[in-house]
């Protein structure tokens, strides 16, 4: 039984993970809170939904579907919600007032065209069944912790191994050194916003597969979810993300099996406010927060 | 005088005048506070359990922006030894921790929330609250409170080396704007007569944040106007409210992008 | 004599870099102490420790008498010690009176009851410290001025520092680089409002560029090089010094600066 919640725990938080990551990718690289990544995570797992309800593809197609949808949502937000500010380079509270207000507007939009109320995640996965010793995995948590394996693991090596990744870290610390490397600052941030959103959207597809359903207003939960991820795992760190968004996910499932599922989400904001208490820095340190 | 379906509107517009304030005030500061809901939300729940007790309203309203006050502080501590962007996750989780709070707790109704409010509030409450938080805000500017809040905004390591107690001073901000929160939050509840968490989730903290931005946050009428215009605008145009948040969402980047301070300072020319 | 300034042993490191290195000084009080030193000596590292916003990671600060070491820096201003910043740091939000009643911040505090007072215009310690905004402002020579601060050439915003930080009435004023960018007038002027202050019976501690300013106010002069004191004393004797001349030049057998 403890294995089992440990699975979905596994689950729950690598969801949780990917879109915190992205919250990261961004703060990392543009010292912006990207108000309206919940939203792009939104209209992933539509995307994927689309593409099973239309078409009756399976889910690796909606995985990419997810991912397509919101990396490209994810650059049109760059491209009209953020750039124009960056150009005039003056508020530092405008980019945070512009994805607020994308966000609200793309969430109003999916819900007025598909419907406020949740709708089905339909997936064959779920009738299939493996035995793994003890315990019995479905066919979608093998898929979703599969997905969500390889896709932390493609995004380490994208960081570490490619010149977009070298850039990215480069960038972290200073903007302007990402056109050292032969790198123009506003393709990077574009591919940041893609790569960022990209994530969001497969943990979309992969929450609609877990829970297999969804609503225009899934956006919100999951944004604060992911913010706070970010905070608990420390600002800018991408393995730090990780292993928050794996301790949430565990925590709020193991408070809901052996607590009352009303501790929920009181488990996540009770960390984070132990977190900004205790170590406000974050599990992992960069530097980016402000120390004396 | 009015009939009762606009003053009823004028009343709401009063509540959310005193919310732009509300957030007004630590904005002063530099501090985001995505949680105006939460404060409102406290100040709602406790002031409609007091006056089913029957307590006087005053009192009640007191009390309710009491409490409201006294959540400032607890969440603001932790917001002490961070900035910007924490702040705004911060209170961003506090509000989601009170409507979470307030849909379980079943004392106070849970999830079917909190009926039977009794009609206390008039149009005459409103108006005076917001009078007086107004003059409030503009006497905080001219008074050393206010340029510490200034100081501490723009540059906080000159303004702790002036001997400016960072802390201290950040956390009466937020006390002060979770009151008016509070204050604005029992005039509400007995107004509508019915009350639950979702009616004051992260859209509130939004939406009073639009008020700021939209108003202008360098000047105290700047979130009365936003909020003015924000209440009164769907009331007045039958496509606005079927398409509020678009309009708004699309209104806050087009603020963004083109008039980053605000109306108000659009319409004012800049002194030479 | 009893130092009014006591620095032992400070070191500050940041990461693998050391940029003061085993600094021990005495400032005496009423006089007017510079500190001096090629750029990148950590001159300004060490403002910043005495000021309160970086810690030493080795060594101790005192003033009058007492350990400070590790306090915050409006407990630092709270105690007596005041400063400007080498980059002027005015508030763009405030006046010029205002700018300068911020220094007064700390002895003005009623509590809340005082601030309940200030709201309705009740308050004495409000006038007070905008009376004594205006006598600052006159003081340092800017009185009478436009309101806003960022309109104020270089030199006079640098003056209205100089009474924000007056304006706490500390008994040490740190002054890091107030002559920069002045002309030799302005120089002069600020020479003039140096030894006015010193006639106040406030200790300046100063950091500077302008070896004429120095040889004319300083009493007393230690030269910092690649974070650590490489000679202290009368400016006459320091300027001799071949160690210091070294420092700025490489090696020359000449007076690195002449007065």
């Amino acid at each position: 039984m403890l294995l089992q919640q440990l699975v979905n725990g596994v689950m729950l938080g690598s969801t949780y993970a990917l879109v915190a990551i992205g919250y990261t990718l961004i703060f990392g690289v543009l010292r912006l809170l990207h108000l309206a990544h919940g939203e792009v995570f939104m209209v992933g797992a539509f995307a994927g939904l689309q593409l099973v309800l239309l078409w009756h593809f399976g889910p690796l197609v909606a995985l990419i579907g997810g991912l397509v949808g919101a990396a490209l949502l994810g650059m049109l937000l760059e491209l009209v919600a953020f750039r124009p500010i960056r150009r005039r380079g003056n508020s530092h509270l405008a980019p945070i007032v512009s994805t607020l207000g994308a966000g609200l507007v793309i969430q109003e939009l999916m819900s007025k065209y598909f419907g406020a109320e949740q709708s089905a995640f339909p997936s064959d996965l779920h009738s299939l069944s493996y035995d793994l010793g003890p315990v019995a995995v479905t066919g979608t948590q093998m898929f979703i912790v599969g997905a969500a394996a390889v896709s932390m693991i493609v995004l380490h090596l994208l960081v570490t191994r490619t010149r977009y990744g070298m850039a990215l870290r480069a960038a972290s610390d200073n903007i302007e050194v990402a056109s050292i490397l032969g790198i123009n600052a506003d393709t990077l941030i574009l591919l940041t916003f893609a790569l960022a959103s990209a994530l969001a959207g497969i943990a979309g597809v992969l929450v609609g597969l877990n829970f297999s359903a969804i609503s225009p207003y899934m956006g919100i939960d999951m944004g604060i979810k992911g913010m706070a991820v970010m905070l608990i795992g420390g600002l800018g760190s991408i393995y730090g993300a990780m292993l928050g968004g794996l301790i949430l996910g565990l925590g709020e499932v193991l408070s809901v099996a052996y607590l009352e599922s009303a501790y929920r989400d009181a488990f996540t904001f009770g960390l984070m406010i132990l977190i900004l208490i205790v170590r406000p820095s974050g599990l992992f340190r960069t530097g980016l927060y402000p120390q004396r | 005088m009015l009939s009762s379906y606009w003053e009823s509107v004028a009343i709401f517009t009063g509540v959310n005048c005193l919310m732009g304030l509300s957030l007004y005030i630590p904005m002063m500061a530099g501090l985001i506070s995505l949680g105006q809901g939460g404060f409102m939300a406290v100040g709602a729940y406790v002031c409609a359990l007091l006056t089913r007790a029957d307590v006087p309203f005053g009192l009640a309203l007191a009390a309710g922006g009491g409490a409201a006050a006294a959540a400032g502080v607890i969440v603001g501590t932790p917001a002490l030894r961070i900035r910007g962007i924490y702040v705004m996750i911060l209170t961003l989780g506090f509000g989601e921790i009170v409507r979470v709070f307030f849909a379980t707790f079943e004392p106070t109704g849970g999830a079917s929330g909190l009926g039977g409010i009794r009609p206390l509030t008039e149009l005459w409450h409103v108006v005076v609250a917001c009078a007086a938080a107004l003059l409030l805000v503009c006497r905080i500017r001219r008074i050393r409170l206010g340029r510490a809040l200034i100081a501490i905004h723009e540059d906080d390591v000159a303004a702790e080396a002036m001997g400016i107690n960072l802390t201290r001073t950040k956390l009466l901000s937020f006390a002060l704007g979770a009151l008016i929160a509070g204050i604005a939050g029992g005039l509400y509840a007995h107004q509508a007569l019915f009350i639950d968490a979702n009616q004051f989730d992260f859209m509130r903290s939004a939406v009073t944040f639009l008020y700021v931005i939209l108003g202008g946050a360098g000047n105290p009428f700047g979130p009365v106007l936003g909020a003015t215009i924000v209440t009164l605008l769907p009331e007045m145009l039958r496509v606005v409210q079927d398409w509020r948040m678009t309009i708004f969402g699309t209104l806050l980047v087009g603020m963004a992008v083109w008039r980053p301070d605000g109306l108000l300072s659009a319409l004012r020319p800049r002194g030479a | 004599m009893n130092a009014l300034l006591s620095i032992t042993g400070v070191s500050r490191r940041f990461g693998g870099y050391l940029a003061l290195n085993d600094i021990s000084c005495d400032v005496a009080a009423g006089h007017v102490h510079a500190l001096i030193g090629p750029n990148g000596a950590g001159k300004t590292t060490l403002f910043n420790i005495l000021s309160g916003i970086l810690r030493p990671t080795s060594g101790r600060i005192a003033f009058e008498g007492r350990d400070y070491t590790g306090r915050r820096p409006d407990q630092v201003l709270k105690m007596g010690i005041a400063r400007n910043f080498q980059h002027v740091r005015l508030i763009r939000g405030l006046s010029v009176g205002e700018n300068v009643m911020i220094g007064a911040h700390a002895w003005i505090d009623r509590g809340m009851v005082g601030n309940a007072l200030a709201l309705l215009g009740l308050s004495s310690a409000e006038r007070a410290a905008a009376e004594q905004a205006r006598e600052l402002l006159d003081f340092v020579g800017v009185g009478g001025k436009r309101r806003e601060p960022l309109e104020l050439p270089l030199a006079d915003q640098r003056r209205v520092e100089i009474a924000r930080a007056l304006a706490s009435r500390p008994r040490l004023l740190l002054l890091d680089e107030p002559a920069a960018g002045m002309t030799p007038v302005e120089v002069n002027e600020l020479a003039s409002l140096i030894r006015r202050i010193r006639d106040r019976e406030v200790t300046v501690l100063l950091v500077e560029h302008h070896i004429r300013l120095i040889m004319e106010i300083a009493d007393n002069v230690t030269v910092l090089s690649a974070g650590s004191i490489i000679a202290g004393g009368p400016p006459r004797v320091v300027q001799r010094d071949p160690a210091v001349i070294a420092a700025y030049l490489g090696t020359s057998d000449e007076p690195a600066f002449s007065t």
